[in-house]
């Protein structure tokens, strides 16, 4: 099998929309939880959420114009204008942007998402039940789909190899990345744009996920408070949105070209649990399995991961149950290891989640720090004897790591990275 | 007349995004503006809201360029 590489990173999030601000933002312990100013949230059990800030790209803004053209950002949904810009920025810092057009028959993409274009499917199903049929917008079904990242991207960049989506929910970024690593080891394609986005902060967005109980609903007047993944005061996540995408490339071609390196992919485990379409086996089953096949593709023992990067979403139940699994792989290794949730940060950003936090592995590993899980003053039981960052970054050694992302339905992904 | 030039003129520019000067009354839609033919199908949905006419799809399908919209809306709206 052909080794796989990482060689560009892009990520719009709540903190910022370049991945250095990011990463400076995630390891001076800002979060990026606000009240909701998407829509009026005042009748909702949760009124707040990591919101992308629209503004002119300085500081924790986004701007769409620098990467997405004016048409582009009036036709399509938030996820695609976000998967676009992290798109853009990963094949710009690979310095792929100028492709021969043979290198671009074997450059592809597989840019994910949990769930689309639902802000759009929202306005545009109340303007066909106001004005009618011939109200809907030509554009409203090619710019909601999932795929349409890796399509306008595509496009943008002429890559004519595989193009491709994952939707398996929370999961989606990392098994976005995961499979499109694989269709580089088959041969398939020599570079992939890999990753997943999110932009569902609105009424039906909040609304579902608050039914299904998934959503913090205490501290909307303490917003930065909300994310408290281990925390014995957790209550729900809190929704956030943007993007994560980094640039896969072949080993082989990516030294001949003298590129930047930043980790190689090294172990890719997909599992189900086959128990509730939304709470995770009682046992951690799925998770168990998932890090187990990761590992073992990876050749690693649980003694060279040094940092786990966690799906940890700060729900009461999945916190615990993926602290357990990790225990029990890891077993007497546990105690050389550091385990964060940076969604302690940025909040959940679903499809785009396994993406972005993939991206914080790596730089993990590039800067040799562990960034913090935030608001972890009161820790659960459960967490005895493991180190979960609270509070402030940790500099430590960190040679290779994994990173966890599961799904509603049961759906369970990790990623093993190293240096090269 | 002016006004109703100046209202379609208006529409194009937002939703094309092209400058202003470009939309010359002999610009077509597809060949000088940009448009594919979903962004012409979204125009003539604008112009329908703005000017509260109807445009059936024969109809639509000889507005090219920006006279054209000018002159069915002139012919054919209420107010």
């Amino acid at each position: 099998m052909r080794r796989v590489v990482i060689t560009g990173l892009g990520m719009v999030t709540p903190l910022g929309s370049d991945v250095e601000t990011v990463w400076a933002n995630i390891l001076a312990s800002r979060s990026g939880a606000r009240p909701i100013t998407r829509f009026d949230a005042t009748d909702y059990v949760c009124r707040i959420a990591c919101e992308v800030l629209r503004g002119d790209g300085s500081g924790e803004t986004f701007n769409a114009d620098t990467r997405v053209d004016y048409k582009v950002q009036r036709q399509v949904d938030p996820f695609i204008i976000y998967g676009i810009d992290a798109a853009g920025q990963a094949i710009e810092d690979a310095g792929l942007t100028d492709m021969t057009e043979e290198e671009r028959f074997r450059a592809g993409c597989s840019i994910g998402s949990g769930i689309g274009g639902l802000p759009g499917i929202e306005s545009e199903s109340l303007v066909l039940a106001a004005k009618g049929p011939r109200r809907v917008s030509p554009h409203f079904v090619h710019g909601r789909l999932i795929n349409l990242i890796s399509g306008q991207v595509s496009i943008k960049y002429g890559l004519m190899g595989p193009n491709h989506a994952v939707v398996t929910a929370c999961s989606s970024g990392a098994h976005a990345i995961g499979d499109a690593a694989r269709m580089i080891a088959l041969d398939d394609a020599d570079v992939m744009l890999a990753g997943g986005a999110e932009g569902a902060i609105c009424p039906l967005g909040i609304a579902g996920f608050s039914q299904a109980k998934a959503l913090s609903t205490g501290y909307n007047d303490d917003p930065t408070r909300a994310s408290r993944p281990y925390d014995k005061g957790r209550d729900g996540f809190v929704m956030g949105e943007g993007a994560g995408v980094v640039v896969l490339e072949e080993y082989e071609r990516a030294k001949a070209r003298g590129a930047k390196i930043y980790a190689e992919v090294i172990g890719y485990g997909l599992s189900g649990d086959a128990w509730h379409v939304t709470a995770p086996h009682p046992e951690g089953s799925g998770a168990f399995r998932s890090m187990a096949m990761a590992l073992k593709k990876s050749g690693l023992s649980t003694a060279d991961i040094d940092y786990v990067n966690a799906h940890g979403t700060s729900t009461p139940m999945g916190d615990e149950l993926e602290l357990g699994a990790v225990r029990r792989l890891f077993g007497a290794d546990l105690g050389n290891l550091s385990m964060s949730s940076t969604k302690s940060a940025i909040g959940h950003l679903l499809g785009g989640a396994g993406a972005v936090e993939s991206i914080f592995c790596v730089l993990a590993m590039r800067d040799q720090v562990a960034p913090p899980t935030l608001n972890l003053d009161d820790p659960s039981d459960a967490c005895i004897g493991v180190d979960l960052v609270p509070h402030t970054a940790k500099p430590r050694r960190i040679r290779a790591v994994l990173n966890n992302s599961f799904g509603f339905g049961g759906t369970n992904a990790t990623l093993i990275m190293r240096g090269v | 007349m002016s006004d109703v030039a100046d209202r379609v003129k208006k529409i194009v520019v937002e939703h094309l995004g092209v400058e202003a000067d470009k939309v010359t009354e002999d610009a077509s839609f597809i060949d000088d503006l940009g448009a594919d033919s979903l962004d012409t199908v979204e125009l003539v949905m604008a112009f329908e809201e703005e000017f509260g006419v109807e445009i059936p799809d024969d109809a639509a399908e000889k507005i090219l360029t920006v006279k054209d919209a000018i002159g069915f809306i002139a012919a054919n709206a209420k107010g």
